[in-house]
């Protein structure tokens, strides 16, 4: 396990027995309701290798102390930890500098303050930003709210059956009135990929900036900010196998220097009286308060972890588990799939005739299978498909056949008893 | 498996099959709408009243079979009862539903099939789509709100 632990630059190898992965991830080992634990809800939250909770408990049990403030031995090396993680998320993502990395509680907060401090410079009445049908609410109402305020209009860009961008529709909206583009890299609720370098690219062409919230894609794509050319990327660290309340936010230097800060405090000034203040640089200019020491750590660890991964296989992995999770779940009476996107994620959404999703969720967890059941925050898309609620299975690197055996099995308890 | 038994007794999954007093009814004094956020189920409850009794009750939406089978009960039950029995009732069934320290030996004869509810106690996750037809209810005889909400 150690071996996991080396940055990307010293590791030999990457990783390609893909499901050797699964024994890093000490929960996954117990027993639910007398059944081994089959845990198919990583799009909600993913869980931490040992090597990510070994570092959180590290930090908080010999480096702990504030960041940036103290001469002292504690708050050296704090700072240095927390430093060197940026600097790491930095190399991951490929982002110019690291003064281009924000640590956030989230993606949420990361698309809220794009929202509301570039929103308050960008946006005027008339002006658009453009989204599209399968935005989870974090990438919709904080432009809802910035727009409200500014007279600016949201514009859905619509989806297909099929659970893709409708191209064409997306074209057809963006105009010289487009000022910002948000969209996801990887739905949340139907598993799709989309196409945000081609799309990044005709938003530019346009003339509009591009906001990436990549919260689904960051645990099965390799990201490269540069390649991309997003002018904002937003990701969460418990979706991607680092702890909950640490994530980040990339923003392309030129844009995060000129927009105003957006909270209020400590770490985010230079000088401060009563009558003004004057700001700190890039990144603390966005950083106010103290932030979460231990888990921007325990995120880093978790992007360490990812860079000894061939994503190739990881991918090939996936690819087979979303093949033989569909095929077996199409044998069953009365299934419905929503999402049938050609590029899709290990994310599986379906309902069947006759059973709610809420029971389903209910009794396959009495066999030990944890997946997600409701609206999965993207009320639009239910909308679209008219559908109130879908049962999700989503599948990460730790994931394997057996899993998908053991959900076939659980939704065969939820037929039998619902026949 | 029994304790998923306990949830989804025949009672249940019979009313989720067939819930009774299903659809709108026509010219009613009361209409409230029940929405649980997080599931997704929205209900709307409609209630004739003659005079102190309701006369007449029928309920439409979409939900889970808990929810389902909460509403079509309920509508059995309370066709007919006087406001002052048919609140008696919600307090009772909240009890049964979420009370720490209810003792289902007190109650099961009044409550009558409405008894099949309470396997809900033992799935905190569920409760909410039992009462949610109950809380419209209660809206409905005490003219509060003509909208609820689990949330």
């Amino acid at each position: 396990m150690a071996s996991r632990l080396e940055p990307r630059a010293t590791a030999t190898e990457l990783i390609t027995d893909i499901p050797s992965l699964r024994a890093d991830f000490p929960i996954l080992h117990q027993e639910v309701h007398g059944k081994p634990l089959i845990y198919l809800d990583s799009a909600a939250s993913s869980q931490r290798s040992q090597a990510v909770l070994d570092a959180i408990l590290h930090h908080e049990q010999h480096d702990h102390a504030n960041v940036h403030r103290g001469v002292h031995a504690l708050s050296q090396r704090s700072t240095e930890a927390y430093e060197g993680a940026r600097e790491t998320i930095r190399a991951y993502i490929n982002a110019a500098s690291s003064a281009e990395i924000i640590f956030t509680r989230g993606t949420t907060e990361s698309i809220n303050l794009v929202a509301t401090s570039l929103g308050q410079l960008q946006l005027n009445p008339g002006d658009e930003v453009l989204v599209t049908g399968m935005e989870h609410h974090s990438n919709l109402v904080p432009w809802q709210m910035i727009c409200e305020r500014t007279g600016a209009r949201v514009i859905p860009a619509p989806i297909t059956r099929a659970g893709e961008l409708d191209r064409a529709e997306f074209t057809a909206r963006l105009s010289k009135r487009t000022k910002i583009v948000a969209l996801t890299h990887v739905s949340n609720a139907l598993g799709t990929i989309n196409p945000v370098q081609e799309l990044i690219a005709e938003a530019h062409e346009a003339g509009a900036l591009v906001l990436i919230d990549g919260a689904q894609a960051a645990p099965h794509l390799k990201i490269d900010v540069q390649a991309l050319d997003c002018d904002f990327y937003a990701l969460s660290g418990h979706k991607m196998f680092g702890p909950t309340g640490a994530g980040i936010l990339y923003g392309k230097r030129t844009l995060l220097d000129a927009m105003p800060p957006y909270q209020g405090g400590g770490e985010m000034i230079l000088t401060v009286s009563f009558e003004e203040a004057t700001f700190n640089t890039l990144p603390h200019k966005f950083e106010a308060g103290t932030p979460n020491i231990s888990g921007v750590i325990g995120l880093a660890t978790a992007f360490d972890y990812l860079s000894a991964i061939d994503f190739d296989a990881l991918a090939r992995h996936e690819h087979d588990l979303l093949e033989y999770a569909t095929s077996e779940l199409l044998e069953l009476p009365g299934v419905r799939i929503i999402g049938t996107a050609a590029q899709k994620a290990s994310v599986l959404s379906f309902l069947f005739d006759n059973i709610h999703a809420h029971d389903l969720g209910t009794i396959v967890d009495r066999e030990g299978v944890a997946i997600r059941t409701g609206h999965h925050c993207a009320m639009p898309v239910m909308d679209f498909f008219g559908v109130p609620a879908t049962a999700r299975a989503s599948f990460a690197l730790y994931n394997n056949r057996d899993d998908v055996d053991g959900l076939i099995r659980g939704l065969r308890v939820a037929l039998e008893m619902f026949s | 498996m029994n304790e998923l038994q306990d949830l989804y007794r025949e009672v249940i999954l019979d009313h989720n099959r067939r819930p009774r007093n299903f659809g709108e009814l026509e010219d009613p004094d009361r209409i409230v709408e029940g929405v649980n956020p997080l599931c997704g189920d929205r209900m709307t409850l409609y209630v004739k009243l003659d005079g102190d009794t309701v006369q007449d009750i029928r309920f439409k939406g979409t939900g889970c079979a808990i929810s389902v089978a909460s509403s079509s009960l309920m509508t059995e039950k309370v066709k007919g009862a006087s406001l002052q029995e048919s609140l008696k009732l919600f307090e009772k069934v909240h009890d049964m539903l979420t009370a720490a320290d209810y003792d289902d030996s007190a109650d099961l004869e009044d409550l009558d099939k409405l008894a099949a509810l309470s396997g809900v106690r033992e799935y905190p996750s569920r409760v909410k789509c039992a009462s949610l037809s109950w809380h419209a209810l209660k809206s409905a005889l005490t003219s509060v709100d003509d909208k609820i909400s689990t949330e």
